[in-house]
């Protein structure tokens, strides 16, 4: 299915780019829509079942992040649609960017099944491609600036992957096999050599960091979210760093099978508490609302593998803050599409007294505020206290401190530029110039959201055992 | 024989650090394909006719013809001046260069594997860093796409020396990674010659906070 799947996405990308007719265009993302549900029933059928030659298989984790990205695409298109009705673009410009989600979401779905740690890495490789051409979108010089630096850290990233991947093989080649597809590289794991484990740890963490969203490599995120029309820029900071998540744990597992786990839980530790600094930082004096929301979600995965790298019940609570993180950043990434459209700016000292002009995206943005910062009824605020929790029981006091210290910053500064945009009323704006939004277009983000207060207080006892299932092979 | 050429690689690495005209640079790149079809040549010695097709075209075809004469033409077209215009000496990256090699040298000291050919592991780790070292010291956009092919060339290197048999579909992923690599990065420095009047890095300092 999976092979059916992604030569259909291939199928409608080619028609898409070849058509520009728009009916015809929006016809097909429906269809590639119906294709991604497909999928996504398909692999809960055959759940752990290995298909194509064993490159892809459907485990608990790839499964709870499909589903994720089944529910995001569906109102990303949605608002695509809504965003386009008000551009009014070349009809190239619109196949083309249609093209690049689909592509975009095809690889990302390939990537999270993929049970090789080549083929995760073919299908990362492919998603820089999708995403240049989703950054890229506005075609002048700032876009073009933001898709040069996304594209080349990127390809810098994806080589020492690649070169960690190498390193792997050595490592696994001296423990007499040949092949590196994930269920192997587990059990073979306890007898792989320390040292090549080592360097390509130290490879495959730094290179997927790019992804991810993670000190050294997110530089190149933030342009692209930055950038890319909101629709798009909630994908890339939703489903594409689950994606980056997704590679580093797989391997993430294999090194906690050896000796090197503790080792490697402090390289974690370092980068993830660095990124919560760095994106404290800059929260601290950003302008621009994209580029807060971009560092935000630097912040929540900093969290992530803070909760990762601690262990115990933060393997759980990790999982759990991706896919809610997910939900919760890609709404609030929908509703700034409108506040531009409103504002005609994303900057926040041109924007204010967003609650007289649109009450439900308002609601929208106070409502996501909330469940961005983990405040209570947010679900995140469930996963963010298991994951300090496991800190806790660590015995990472200073850590935890820090982190905290920090995130109150974060939530300072988050609020004061959220409040901003809702309440202050704003010198000589012109009301007659303002565009057309309409009370409907909030009702996606109010479902998002409330997806997020609910997974977190009521989660489905089928959610629960998944993300069990998915973090089984850890050692507690 | 491959110990000769890769030798001859690494020096090329050297000659990398002190070409002060972006032509030169770019003749380096092709003899370092040339170089390295002959190095994955003598090292796959039981090879498949298709194998043999895949490691041509990504060597000589891609590598010593196509990748050159396409920089070549986004220099022409946007009118980049000849010289490299590094931010700090020649004389000075050659000694940097020079300390590179023999530290990746000292490095591979420490490995204990009779399996792995030494030299391989050196070339290629210092060509990595000799990479790494050209993008973050010439000023010119183009050049830091020749120093991401100098990386690229790096992993090749380290491919052969690991010498498994990777799956076709690993293989046509690392071709598709240097072909969407380069010809994206290529357009863009065209795209950013048509936007902007001077095609290097000081030209991208508008996104920040």
């Amino acid at each position: 299915m999976t092979a059916i799947y992604l030569l259909g996405a291939l199928v409608i990308c080619i028609l898409l780019f070849v058509n520009r007719n728009r009916k015809v265009n929006y016809l097909l993302v429906v269809v590639f829509l119906l294709l991604q549900w497909a999928l996504t029933a398909y692999q809960f059928m055959h759940r752990d079942t290995e298909e194509f030659c064993g490159f892809f298989k459907p485990d608990a984790l790839a499964l709870l992040m499909l589903t994720t990205l089944s529910i995001v695409a569906i109102p990303a298109f949605y608002h695509s649609y809504v965003y386009f009705q008000n551009r009014r673009p070349t009809p190239r410009v619109r196949s083309i960017y249609f093209m690049s989600m689909l592509l975009l979401l095809a690889a990302v779905s390939g990537a999270y099944l993929s049970n090789h740690i080549a083929v995760t890495w073919v299908f990362v490789e492919l998603t820089t491609l999708a995403a240049s051409g989703l950054v890229y979108h506005h075609r002048d010089a700032s876009a073009l600036e933001g898709t040069w630096k996304y594209i080349f850290v990127c390809s810098i990233s994806i080589t020492l992957v690649f070169i960690g991947i190498l390193f792997t093989s050595i490592a696994l080649q001296q423990a007499g096999e040949a092949d590196l597809s994930y269920p192997m590289l587990l059990e073979k794991a306890a007898s792989l050599d320390v040292f090549w484990l080592r360097l390509a740890f130290i490879f495959i963490f730094t290179g997927y960091t790019a992804k991810l969203g993670l000190v050294p490599m997110y530089t190149a995120g933030i342009d692209a979210k930055d950038k890319a029309p909101s629709p798009a820029g909630a994908l890339l900071s939703s489903v594409l760093m689950n994606m980056g998540f997704l590679a580093m744990f797989r391997f993430y597992q294999v090194i906690a099978g050896t000796s090197l786990h503790a080792w490697s839980n402090n390289v974690i530790f370092i980068a993830a508490g660095l990124s919560v600094f760095v994106s404290a930082v800059y929260m601290l004096k950003v302008e621009n609302i994209k580029r807060m929301l971009a560092y935000s979600s630097i912040e929540h995965t900093g969290l992530v593998m803070l909760g990762v790298a601690a262990g115990g019940v933060g393997y759980y609570a990790a999982v759990l803050h991706l896919i809610l993180h997910a939900f919760a950043k890609s709404s609030l990434f929908f509703q700034i599409s409108q506040v531009h459209r409103i504002f005609r700016s994303k900057h926040i000292s041109e924007t204010g007294n967003y609650f007289k002009y649109n009450l439900p995206g308002a609601m929208v943005l106070l409502l996501g505020f909330i469940c961005a910062t983990a405040m209570p009824p947010s679900g995140l605020f469930i996963s963010e206290f298991m994951i300090f929790r496991s800190l806790f029981e660590g015995h990472h006091f200073v850590l935890l401190v820090v982190v905290l210290v920090l995130l109150t910053l974060i939530i300072w500064a988050f609020g004061k530029n959220i409040l901003k945009l809702l309440f202050t009323p704003l010198a000589n704006f012109d009301e007659e110039k303002m565009g057309k939004v309409y009370g409907y277009e909030s009702i996606s983000q109010f479902v998002l959201l409330g997806l997020v207060i609910y997974l977190g207080f009521n989660p489905p006892a089928e959610m629960v055992a998944l993300i069990q299932d998915a973090v089984k092979n850890l050692p507690n | 024989m491959i110990n000769v050429l890769l030798i001859t690689f690494a020096a090329t690495l050297l000659f990398i650090g002190i070409a002060n005209r972006l032509l030169t640079f770019i003749r380096i790149l092709a003899l370092q394909g040339i170089l390295l079809f002959g190095v994955s040549f003598l090292e796959l010695n039981e090879i498949s006719p298709l194998n043999l097709i895949f490691i041509l075209l990504e060597t000589i075809v891609f590598k010593a013809v196509a990748v050159p004469v396409f920089m070549n033409y986004v220099i022409k077209k946007n009118h980049i001046t000849r010289e490299t215009e590094p931010y700090l000496p020649y004389f000075l990256s050659l000694v940097i260069v020079t300390f590179i090699i023999i530290g990746t040298f000292l490095i591979s000291n420490v490995i204990e594997d009779p399996r792995l050919n030494k030299v391989y592991f050196v070339v290629a780790l210092s060509s990595l860093f000799t990479g790494l070292y050209v993008i973050m010291t010439r000023k010119k956009l183009i050049t830091h796409v020749m120093g991401f092919l100098v990386i690229e060339n790096g992993v090749f290197i380290l491919s052969l020396a690991v010498g498994n048999e990777m799956p076709m579909l690993v293989n046509t992923g690392i071709l598709l990674d240097l072909f969407v690599s380069v010809l994206l990065l290529g357009i863009f420095v065209n795209r950013i010659g048509d936007v902007l009047q001077d095609v290097d890095v000081d030209q991208l300092q508008n996104l920040k906070d």
